[in-house]
């Protein structure tokens, strides 16, 4: 009947079997990102490179019932890429559109994770600021366009400035709310251990969103392509959007599927690179 | 920043009202320094609400609470706060959690010998890399105490921090308290609503209920537990004394027997 064993309880024990399954309700599911199923990675590729071969395939047959100035064949998009890279274009034209979406998606991202941080721990800048700022979000971003174009005009610092109002506003978003919504619970535990201010800000709050920060980011980037394709479309002499609407003018089906192509391509990249930063943060994260 | 001074406690006409809602009233209560008080009640009867004045993470609307003669401040320093979720930073280490706990300006390489010691303690000296989601509800509620241990308070306070952890497993943590307790002496105010828990670790349980039509809960009744720990679960005094407990939180021990189950009270708060 007595259970006071003192000697051999908890201190000496690692009695970490003992604790196993008990627990399940209060503890996260430890692979909860891992399902069991999950298949091997290289069929995981094969499986999802079918459709895209397919759809190849369908391409190259159809181009034998469509004419050519309706839809180009696989083969002449890829050539009239390797035509403007020998002319030198191609580096150009790609180089200047990674530029300024990088720049306006720095810009944007920054302006929003301060607006956001603020809006997010201070309960005045909030009951101050948000009204106004949702009622900013409600607009359509694209519709700042022309009034940027005549105010800043279509220069490079135009086009920078609609890709950085791109960017801000799903940063400013999931940094707000997610500060908004830290657990409680561990904010007093912070505080309970003498945790205030900014040592309670950069020890818990910052790092409890840095998840969301992540995924929003993601997001502002995605924003930041779709903004550049806008500015450039509006008026440019170089960029893929250029290339877009010229290739449009001159007929130019071949270039203007690699362009869309290339704009795949390089929206995709860029979010790898974010979402394995993302999944790096996530593992030491949580 | 050896050893921890173990500090008296006392609550003078505590009261706490949120809006309208009066959850406490004239809690006069004294704790002794080292003692282990067990603070049982009912649910919602503002025993979490009377635990934190004493931390200071909520201040009482009126009465006053003190450590050591002076009043408590927010969130007071002298005492050390172990929950009932563990609440552990999920992106730091355990190490670096219990860390967390250090007294401020500790230096780091005395910092590092204590959270090592802590964690040899509680036996987590195995799980120190690991993250919280890496380990058990036990091993985490372990870990959150060995947090408050590590700021070596005057005062440990402990709400309900057992209660969501299996039966086993909370027995286990009930004799590490214990060990902890033998080791540094600390003042330890826990908060429970097991009327065993109360009765194998503490010196006195303090009965929290409302009182006939007032509003709000107050010291009902306060027992000295008898015997030295580590107690026998079984012992028949004890037996007696959960009947009345449990008779007191207004649940019939379905316990024939002896003499002093006296309270009368049937309410539930």
């Amino acid at each position: 009947m007595t259970v006071v064993a003192t000697d051999e309880t908890g201190r000496a024990t690692p009695v970490v079997s003992g604790y196993g399954p008990s627990f399940a309700e209060q503890q996260p599911p430890r692979n909860e990102r891992r399902s069991p199923r999950r298949l091997p990675r290289g069929l995981r590729i094969a499986l999802g490179a079918i459709l895209p071969l397919l759809l190849l395939a369908a391409w190259q047959v159809a181009t034998a019932f469509v004419p050519a100035y309706r839809l180009p064949s696989p083969a002449s998009v890829v050539l009239a890429g390797v035509d403007l890279a020998q002319r030198g274009l191609l580096g150009v034209h790609v180089g200047i559109s990674v530029q300024r979406v990088l720049l306006g998606f720095a810009i944007g991202a920054a302006v929003g994770l301060v607006l956001g941080a603020l809006i997010g721990l201070s309960r005045w800048a909030d009951v101050l600021l948000s009204p106004t700022i949702s009622a900013f979000r409600a607009v359509p971003s694209l519709a700042w366009v022309p009034l940027i174009v005549l105010y800043i005009g279509l220069q490079e610092n135009g086009k920078v400035a609609i890709i950085a109002i791109g960017a801000l506003f799903p940063v400013f978003t999931t940094v707000a709310g997610a500060l908004r919504h830290v657990d409680r619970h561990l904010v007093e535990a912070g505080r309970a251990f003498g945790l205030r201010g900014v040592s309670l800000l950069a020890q818990v709050q910052l790092p409890a969103v840095v998840p969301a920060v992540v995924s929003g980011l993601r997001l502002a980037l995605a924003q930041s392509w779709l903004f550049l394709v806008a500015a450039e479309l509006l008026g440019s002499s170089m960029g893929l959007g250029f290339l877009l609407t010229d290739s449009q003018y001159n007929g130019r089906l071949d270039r203007l599927f690699l362009t869309i192509i290339l704009l795949a391509v390089f929206g995709k990249a860029t979010d790898a690179v974010l979402g394995v930063g993302e999944r790096a943060l996530l593992k030491r994260w949580t | 920043m050896t050893s921890t001074t173990a500090l008296p406690v006392s609550f003078r006409g505590v009261g706490r009202a949120f809006g309208t809602a009066r959850v406490l009233r004239d809690v006069d209560l004294d704790v002794a320094a080292g003692e282990i008080v067990a603070i049982l009640g009912p649910s919602g009867c503002g025993k979490s609400t009377l635990l934190r004045s004493v931390s200071g993470l909520d201040a009482p609307s009126e009465g006053a609470v003190s450590i050591a003669g002076t009043a408590v401040g927010p969130v007071d320093q002298r005492c050390a706060v172990a929950f009932q979720e563990p609440r552990l930073l999920p992106w730091r280490s355990v190490e670096a959690n219990v860390a967390l706990g250090l007294p401020h300006g500790t230096a780091k390489e005395p910092g590092r010998r204590r959270v090592a010691e802590l964690l040899e303690l509680t036996g987590l000296a195995d799980a120190a890399r690991r993250r919280p989601r890496e380990i058990s509800g036990g091993m985490a509620q372990r870990a959150s105490l060995a947090r408050a241990l590590a700021r070596e308070p005057g005062v440990l306070v402990l709400d309900e921090p057992f209660g969501a952890l299996d039966a086993l497993t909370r027995l286990r943590m009930q004799d590490l308290l214990l060990d902890v307790h033998a080791a540094v002496p600390t003042t330890v105010i826990l908060v429970t609503h097991d009327v065993d828990e109360a009765l194998v670790l503490a010196d006195h349980v303090v009965l929290l209920g409302t009182d006939g039509d007032l509003p709000g809960a107050t010291v009902r009744r306060v027992v000295r537990v008898p015997g030295a720990r580590p107690r026998d679960r079984g012992a028949p005094e004890l037996v007696d004394l959960r009947a009345e407990l449990l008779a007191g939180l207004g649940v019939p021990a379905h316990h024939t027997a002896p003499s002093t189950a006296q309270l009368s009270h049937q309410e539930t708060a």
